[in-house]
């Protein structure tokens, strides 16, 4: 309303610095991986803890991607218009998706060494684990991770295609046939990534089941989503791109997002928790039997705490999701947070007593630069924002109230 | 003629959101204090243009939600562990695990309540009457009118030099309105 404002940024990065991004982030993936791998000659124990350590980081990058996916379908299917400058961030986000997929490769050598029913004279004498047999079987495995990774890459790749064929012709029938295809992409979203988390994560313990797992993931991957994007949409206007894009009401945005993924988040692990300790059943305690005891029990109080009652206070106030320094701040927490969540729901496994491995960082510092490095190498080739979406110009004369 | 009323403000119309915001930074700008801004709808910017702070409505929302949790949380506590301790299905007598779905839905409840009812006491609603009724062009501003008034309480407030101020603005049909 007598804002008017249109797209006047240069929509590409500076290639000098997309390079020396990617040329960090290659350095950091390497040398953090490979410092990882040192792992594999520490014999069964140290084989034990890389795989572990590898599927934690593999589980946090891809939860991440999943949701740049998400935020994607979401902004097509609800005709979304305040997203559209963080809508190419988020598509780069999962095009990192095919390196996630290649990332999964250590995690099917070592099946062996992380998953508990595939050891077949286990199942020979576990009358549960035969009746999950027909399910939880190394090929039907295998071969749901094929369909799981072939259909998000397929998902990720054709909103990422079409949005830049729109950046050369702005074309507005792409955007309409992008949405057509967003109400059966939330589907197929929404069901691959539960069942993907009930396959990697939920059946390391393979008699534990809860049927709101996959909403669990799903809160703690948005939630890394918009905190990544806020995280990137701050680097980028500090390094003077996207500067009049990226208005401060967007970052407001992401912030509320994120925030409300947060609390998302605790309702709905808090209502896995609460039928859990009300139907005190033992095949569904010793899940968190496990996360209560041995020192497990402080992450889990760290979690409650750390994911949910302190930035619940902290990203509360406007004041905050508009400050950039406290968004860092809350951001950065919070992709820790979705972490040690996630750490808190694998590694008990392997470890039934708390035990921090200096692996566990060095894979997800190695992993988060090889992420990083693949997500800077699309800044290199294409526009960091669609600029030519319909749109852009309501989302940059959007501001919060 | 009945009795003297008092003058309660100017008020002056405006064609469109455009030139109503317009007309509300200069107002601002002019160092008027007690004026006010009438739409169909929120017009973006406006709380800006009207140097309006932030409002004081959440605090009153944090205190119902505050108000609730303590609520939820003695109530269950008090009934169950104090005033009448019975053990329902082997559990505890309070826990903070059972106490959570009460204690969580009566702080949204009352915090809820701040906001609706702190929105209705801040905006001194309801108001059965309002000057501006007895002006004939008003009742348009449910439909598609734009208004802007600036009471005569203001202290900057002088009937002519006002009155040409708002004209110049842009403003028609620049009324006097009675009390």
């Amino acid at each position: 309303m007598g804002h008017k404002k249109s797209f006047t940024d240069d929509p590409k990065v500076d290639p000098a610095l997309a390079e020396k991004l990617f040329k960090t982030g290659i350095g950091v993936g390497v040398v953090g991986l490979g410092i990882t791998a040192a792992t594999l000659a520490m014999g069964d124990d140290g084989r034990h803890q890389f795989f572990f350590s590898w599927l934690t980081a593999f589980t946090f990058f891809t939860t991440i991607a999943l949701g740049g996916l998400f935020f994607t379908i979401l902004h097509h299917l609800v005709r979304a218009s305040w997203s559209a400058g963080w809508r190419r961030t988020a598509e780069n986000l999962a095009g990192n998706l095919p390196l996630m997929a290649v990332l999964f490769i250590p995690i099917l050598i070592g099946l062996h060494d992380i998953y508990h029913w595939t050891h077949e004279d286990a199942v020979a004498t576990d009358t549960i684990l035969q009746w999950k047999e027909p399910y939880l079987n190394t090929n039907f495995f295998v071969a749901r991770a094929v369909v799981f990774f072939g259909l998000w890459i397929a998902m990720a790749m054709f909103f990422r295609r079409n949005s830049i064929k729109q950046d050369e012709s702005g074309d507005v029938a792409l955007t309409f046939r992008m949405r057509w295809w967003a109400p059966i992409c939330t589907l197929i979203f929404a069901l691959t990534l539960t069942f993907a988390h009930f396959d990697w994560v939920m059946s390391l313990d393979p008699h534990w089941f809860s049927t709101i797992f996959g909403l669990v993931i799903f809160a703690g991957a948005m939630m890394s989503c918009y905190a990544s994007l806020a995280l990137i949409g701050l680097w980028y206007t500090k390094n003077g791109i996207l500067e009049n894009t990226l208005s401060k009401g967007n970052l407001h945005d992401a912030a509320k997002m994120m925030f409300g993924f947060t609390v998302f988040w605790a309702y709905v692990s808090f209502s896995q928790y609460y039928l859990i300790w009300y139907g005190n059943i033992p095949e569904e305690t010793a899940w968190y039997y496990l996360r209560f005891n041995e020192g497990w029990g402080w992450v889990g109080v760290a979690v409650l705490f750390g994911h949910f009652m302190i930035p619940f206070w902290f990203l509360m106030s406007r004041h905050m999701k508009r400050n950039r320094t406290a968004l860092a701040i809350g951001a950065g927490w919070m992709l820790l947070m979705h972490f040690i969540d996630l750490y808190y729901m694998i590694m008990p496994t392997l470890h039934h007593h708390f035990a921090p491995h200096w692996a566990d960082l060095t894979a997800v510092l190695g992993m988060g630069g090889l992420f990083v490095a693949f997500f800077a190498r699309r800044l290199k080739t294409d526009a960091v924002v669609a600029y030519r979406d319909p749109q852009l110009d309501a989302s940059m004369r959007y501001d919060n109230v | 003629m009945a009795e003297m009323r008092k003058n309660w403000g100017l008020v002056a119309e405006f064609d469109n959101p455009g030139a109503l915001l317009e007309a509300a930074h200069k107002v601002q700008e002019a160092g008027y204090r007690k004026w006010e801004t009438w739409s169909p709808f929120p017009i973006h910017g406006m709380d800006d243009a009207q140097g309006l702070g932030g409002s004081k409505v959440p605090w009153i929302t944090l205190g119902g939600g505050l108000t609730g949790f303590t609520i939820g949380l003695t109530l269950q506590w008090w009934s169950g562990a104090v005033a009448y301790p019975l053990v329902i299905g082997g559990k505890p007598l309070f826990s903070w695990e059972f106490a959570v779905p009460v204690t969580f839905e009566l702080s949204i409840l009352l915090a809820a309540f701040g906001t609706v009812f702190g929105m209705f006491i801040l905006n001194k609603l309801p108001r059965p009457y309002h000057p501006l009724d007895k002006h004939p062009e008003f009742r348009g501003v449910t439909d598609d009118k734009f208004f802007l008034s600036i009471e005569v309480s203001d202290p900057k407030f002088d009937v002519h030099r006002s009155k040409a101020f708002l004209e110049e603005l842009g403003g028609r049909g620049v009324t006097l309105v009675e009390e």
